[in-house]
């Protein structure tokens, strides 16, 4: 089965990230298929690369960016979602005249377009939080 | 193409969260897919009449709602008793909705493709 997935909260207001990124694990290796994770509303705190958590816990944002090495998910932050938010790629900041480069290794920016071919493309869509 | 139903369950003005859901519910209309919103719990107080959230320096999303018919989104639900729970009347809206019963609502989802849980 083809799933597409969104991911609404951020990774410490809220356990369901994780509950998305086990559940994408499982079904991949039950042998589905994960068309695309899009990141939106809170979400897409996520995908900031900078993120540095304790070494002790939970590396939120390089699990991401390991599945989608290991697997080739195309993990999509929402550029709207995500500006709004402060969280800019190197071409998008240059664009603000801005310096940023937030965007974490493995996720892209892009619109809410991505999000509604996911619907149409998969067979099932989920939202977590 | 797909059928939609954005099921919305959050008061107005919570946070930017009714803003990004309705820009979800514009770009879905806007890829000529048919859209439907129904309002649950809290979710009816998005078309309370009288909002006025410039006070706040919150949008008024209560408008962009009248605007989706533009968008031919023209389906927007309301269930009878979360509007009941809360002592709304249908005349507190803003605009005509179509009132489901608790009891149908599970019916009425079966109907879509797609249940955006928002």
């Amino acid at each position: 089965m083809k799933f597409a997935i969104q991911v609404n909260t951020s990774p410490y207001h809220s356990n369901t990230g994780q509950t998305a990124y086990q559940f994408i694990k499982a079904a991949l290796a039950l042998g589905h298929e994960v068309f695309r994770v899009f990141f939106y509303h809170d979400g897409v705190y996520h995908a900031f690369k900078y993120a540095t958590p304790p070494d002790d816990e939970l590396q939120i944002t390089a699990q991401w960016s390991d599945l989608a090495r290991r697997h080739q998910i195309d993990l999509v932050v929402c550029i709207s979602a995500a500006q709004r938010r402060g969280l800019l790629c190197a071409d998008e900041a240059k664009r603000q005249g801005k310096q940023d480069d937030d965007l974490a290794e493995g996720f892209r920016i892009s619109g809410l377009g991505q999000l509604v071919e996911a619907t149409l493309e998969a067979d099932r869509f989920i939202v977590f939080g | 193409m797909k059928s939609y139903l954005f099921v919305l369950r959050k008061p107005a003005h919570s946070g930017v969260y009714v803003q990004e859901m309705l820009d979800i519910i514009l770009t879905t209309a806007a890829f000529d897919q048919p859209v439907s919103i129904l309002l649950l719990d809290d979710g009816v107080f998005q078309l309370k009449k009288g909002q006025q959230p410039e006070n706040v320096g919150m949008k008024d999303t209560s408008a962009i709602f009248k605007a989706l018919e533009i968008y031919e989104v023209k389906d927007i639900v309301i269930e009878v008793e979360s509007l009941q729970e809360r002592g709304l009347n249908p005349e507190d809206l803003c605009l005509p909705v179509q009132a489901v019963y608790r009891k149908d609502i599970a019916g009425l989802m079966k109907r879509f493709d797609v249940v955006f849980a928002g």
